[in-house]
């Protein structure tokens, strides 16, 4: 209580030091020299130096063309994963919520795209959606028997690409946004479904009026969280088309980022820092916006 | 007791209450809707499993004659597994992911263990300007310091061992901040019971609070074994050699070099093999990863 | 073992911008708690008690003053090292340890020599066990066990390792009325069987009373009273201790003495010889009433509530600093069949039981005079 001693916080210090250690090493550090890299024009990693300082990886990056693609990339996956997955996600909640019988093994099958490897999976949506001389692949045949015409959504036009990708993303941020909303609308008092019921309200009307104000601060959370996910979108990119990113024009700012930093283009790591901080910046201002929008929609 | 009997009794009514279709016997179209809709998605969420596991146990020649791809198969073959594990280290990938997870987690549990204990329990100067640094970093993303972490790991000539792939991944703010939130709820009373009985800190943290903190332990560590046993990215940028590689890396190297690039169905055995250690330990603990996932897991 | 305070002060750090100055929670505060008695620190919440307690067990260091156990000076030393049990107000049971792993426990700590064997250690948690009679709990989780077990096993916990002292903050106040009174009851026994010195923290006056050798009354860290239950009762030192013990509530009285004679309003209801003419406070307690028709103390009625043996009369008077006036007569007095019958603000009138009368100074609160036995 207040046998407060040199030794007591000596105690308390000695006990952190671990955490310590790897929260400096490994995050307060890299943090301050990533702006430094940021600003360090002309850096080599080989040499470890530098011509000067100033803002000329910032203009090298924002001028790049790959830069300027991956970030056109990275917003459109943002715009149509993060409100559609919330749209569904949401449907699909509501849907489980109402029903008793097999509610609890639906769960368990919704929540299995969380436990899987995004590498792993992603190849099994790029053989399903590929079309090689040998096959068009299962999605293409589908498409032709329904009268369409098919096309190589692994290697061909960007939409296509691009609607892949989305698909895959979505599979991917599905069962974290289920799991919440079902447990955001489990969580909401059955009173007041029964007072409603009680005042001969219609379902519809319950579900806007009571339901989705009770669980608007979880879907909040979602579109926040969605946000800051799609923007660092990377992994599930690699897995449908590659590491290769640049050349198939389906880069994302993160691997941008990683290219610049690592590999057959690597060996920038100040170009690296600056679409970092970019992305960062990109990330905190909408982060912002958000929590502004939601406050206000809160407050009312 | 008869109290907590009688407020169990009025849940499970009000739930059972809640999930009775309304107009019994009557099939609603609602009803026919909602299952409609959680049935789709349940097949969009099972298809990509079911197409990986089929795809893996056709025949290499089948599934190249196969113009239009089969949804069954005749003659399944477990000859992709014995190509999964021997044309490439398959197993190598798996024991390196292995120690990867198990070390990592157990290195961090042991950091966080003792710096929550610090932050919840003990008294010292400092403290709380402390805690509010180590919040601060939940804030920061990945992308950030992964730049400076990949120089300085290079140049601690740390590339390629398991000490370069462990050390950044053991902080975990999140983690570590889920912990004293539990920790801090243990009664005070029961920390100065201990101490009359003279007890020392470090024993009341092992004998009491651990034990009282299990479940949240538990999450933390489950948490934690998804993250690592799906991690890429620094995977990918500090090992280059095959001994070192992860299932991640592991998968795409597979997909780039592996098999003579074309053997679909032994790169989806390997799919499949990678895919099952999370798939059991989600299927064995289900209520614990979905408790623990919604309590502080997002993907990514 | 004597336990003994001296000039005891314990001062807290103000929390907060607006309150930078120091709290006092116990002020130079001297007690001796005799060998083997059971003594109860009794006052409202924050009068500093359960800092007293804290001061005697050493998770609280005092700001100034000395603790002595006998000869000993144990200011200074941590908790282990005083030889004290210590039972929480909410019991402090560690929820993931059975019963008996509870009561094993503050013997697992012990290091060296002072470390019994394991069957001794069984032994003693199996006598501590019994003593409280929850031998036959030994395997549970103290989540499956009623709030008076859970009490039993925490003083067994605090008894196994047969401590000088025993220390119990706000024992009964988790428990239900029936409860209450059984477990006050096994308390007294245990300390009785025990023989160690037990001080125990309450903020019930009835509880204190009903089991204590000795009572400690304290207000905002400073000690009002100690002394016998019953005697402390009968000549309360100040208004304060006064209102504070029995139930129902002392009435209160603004009052006058003149020429040696207490008047209420306009009536001169008791002498008062020996006090000098001055305005004071009268408190009578509430069997301090005499039904009686000629009684000095007029009050007009307002109910009667017949409580089993008791009778109460509940009436008005213009000098009373409480809403109503509130006695108690035996339910034999006769006249309750008329009070009962007789119509809201008839007149009643009482003569007072002189014993049951205090008189305290208007300014300094304390008592100046009490009635003749």
């Amino acid at each position: 209580m207040d046998r407060k001693s040199l030794n007591g916080n000596l105690t308390g210090w000695l006990y952190l030091l671990p955490a310590l250690l790897f929260l400096g090493v490994f995050m307060v550090y890299p943090l301050i020299d990533v702006f430094i890299y940021s600003f360090e024009e002309g850096y080599n990693s080989a040499s470890q130096t530098y011509f000067g300082v100033g803002g000329y990886n910032y203009a090298y990056v924002l001028r790049d063309p790959y830069f300027l693609q991956a970030v056109k990339n990275t917003f459109l996956l943002v715009a149509v994963t993060v409100p559609l997955s919330t749209g569904i996600a949401l449907l699909i909640s509501v849907g489980l919520h109402s029903i008793g019988p097999l509610r609890r093994f639906l769960q368990t099958v919704y929540f299995l795209p969380y436990v899987t490897n995004t590498l792993a999976v992603g190849m099994v949506f790029m053989i399903l959606f590929r079309k090689t001389a040998y096959s068009d692949g299962l999605v293409n045949l589908l498409i032709t028997w329904f009268g369409g015409e098919s096309v190589d959504f692994i290697d061909g036009p960007y939409w296509a690409k691009m609607s892949v990708l989305c698909l895959y993303t979505i599979w991917v941020v599905m069962p974290f946004k289920i799991l919440i909303l079902t447990s955001a609308l489990a969580s909401v008092d059955p009173v007041y479904y029964r007072a409603a019921q009680v005042d001969g309200t219609s379902k519809f009307r319950t579900f806007m009026r009571i339901t989705l104000p009770m669980i608007s601060p979880m879907i909040f959370y979602l579109v926040i969280t969605g946000f800051i996910g799609a923007f660092k979108a990377y992994s599930d990119v690699v897995a449908l088309f590659g590491t290769d990113l640049n050349a198939a024009g389906m880069n994302t700012i993160v691997g941008y980022v990683y290219d610049m930093l690592y590999g057959d283009s690597g060996g920038y790591p100040s170009y690296a820092s600056a679409a970092a901080i970019i992305l960062f910046a990109i990330v905190f201002t909408i982060t912002c916006v958000n929590l502004l929008v939601s406050g206000h929609r809160m407050r009312r | 007791m008869a109290e907590e009997r009688e407020k169990q009794a009025v849940e499970n009514e009000s739930h059972a209450q809640k999930t009775k279709p309304p107009g019994k016997g009557r099939v609603s179209a609602a009803r026919v809707v909602t299952y409609a809709l959680l049935g789709v998605w349940a097949l969009v969420v099972l298809f990509p499993f079911y197409w990986m596991i089929l795809t893996s146990l056709k025949s290499y020649s089948a599934y190249n004659g196969e113009y239009v791809p089969r949804l069954y198969t005749l003659a399944p073959t477990l000859e992709n597994y014995a190509e999964a594990f021997t044309a490439v280290p398959l197993g190598r990938y798996l024991f390196n992911t292995f120690l990867f997870t198990v070390l990592t987690t157990f290195l961090m549990l042991a950091v966080i263990v003792f710096a929550a204990f610090a932050f919840a329990r003990l008294d010292f100067r400092g403290r709380n300007a402390v805690f509010v640094l180590f919040l601060s970093m939940m804030m920061i993303p990945n992308e950030l310091v992964v730049i400076t972490n990949f120089i300085t790991v290079t140049n601690l000539d740390l590339r390629n061992t398991f000490a370069g792939l462990i050390l950044p991944s053991v902080t975990s703010v999140f983690y570590l901040y889920l912990l004293k939130e539990n920790f801090e709820q243990i009664p005070d009373n029961l920390y100065y019971a201990a101490k009359v009985d003279g007890t020392s800190d470090l024993r009341y943290l092992f004998r009491v609070m651990i034990p009282i903190a299990r479940p949240t332990l538990v999450t933390v560590t489950i948490l934690k074994v998804i993250e690592c046993w799906n991690s890429y990215v620094w995977p990918r940028l500090i090992t280059d050699d095959e001994n070192y590689f992860l299932v991640s890396n592991g998968i795409q190297e597979i997909r780039e070099n592996g098999f003579g690039r074309e053997n679909i169905p032994a790169m989806m055995a390997a799919v499949v093999v990678i895919s099952i250690p999370l798939i059991v330990l989600f299927l064995l603990f289900r209520d614990k990863v979905m408790e623990g996932v919604s309590r502080g897991g997002t993907k990514g | 073992m004597e336990v003994v305070l001296r000039e005891l002060t314990k001062k807290f750090p103000g929390r907060g911008r607006k309150n930078r100055g120091e709290v006092t929670a116990v002020d130079r505060m001297d007690l001796e708690i005799p060998d083997g008695s059971l003594v109860g620190l009794l006052g409202p919440s924050g009068c500093g008690k359960s800092t007293v307690l804290n001061l005697i067990s050493g998770l609280l260091g005092p700001t100034e003053g000395r603790i002595l156990f006998g000869e000993e000076d144990v200011t200074l030393l941590p908790p282990e090292k005083r030889g004290i049990g210590l039972v929480f107000q909410n019991y402090a049971l560690y929820p993931h340890m059975t019963v008996k792993q509870n009561i094993l426990f503050p013997l697992e700590n012990l290091k060296g020599k002072a470390r019994p064997s394991r069957e001794e250690m069984l032994k003693k948690a199996e006598e501590a066990a019994k003593l409280v009679q929850i031998d036959g709990l030994m395997d549970r989780k103290p989540s499956e066990l009623s709030g008076g077990q859970q009490q039993r096993v925490a003083i067994a916990r605090a008894l196994v390792k047969r401590p000088q002292v025993l220390l119990l903050d706000e024992p009964l106040s988790n428990l239900d009325a029936r409860l209450r009174i059984q477990t006050r009851e096994e308390i007294r026994r245990i300390q009785r069987e025990t023989k160690i010195t037990t001080v125990f923290v309450t903020h019930d006056q009835e509880e204190a009373m009903s089991i204590s050798d000795l009572i400690v009354v304290m207000r905002e860290g400073v000690v009002q009273q100690t002394g016998r239950p019953q005697e402390v009762y009968d000549s309360p030192d100040n208004l304060f201790v006064a209102k504070f013990l029995g139930t129902p509530p002392i009435n209160v009285f603004c009052g006058r003495v003149r020429d040696h004679r207490l008047y209420i309003g306009e009536e001169a209801v008791l002498p008062a010889d020996g006090v000098s003419d001055a305005e004071v406070y009268v408190g009578v307690r509430p069997e301090g009433f005499r039904l009686c028709e000629t009684g000095p103390l007029s009050c007009s009625l307002d109910r009667v509530e017949v409580m089993g043996r008791d009778v109460s009369v509940i009436s008005e008077n213009a000098a009373s600093v409480n809403a109503v006036v509130r006695s108690i007569v035996g339910a034999e007095s006769g006249l309750t069949e008329a009070l009962l019958s007789g119509p809201k603000g008839r007149e009643v009138r009482f003569a007072l039981v002189p014993h049951k009368v205090f008189l305290f100074d208007r300014e300094t609160e304390q008592r100046i005079f009490r009635g003749e036995h």
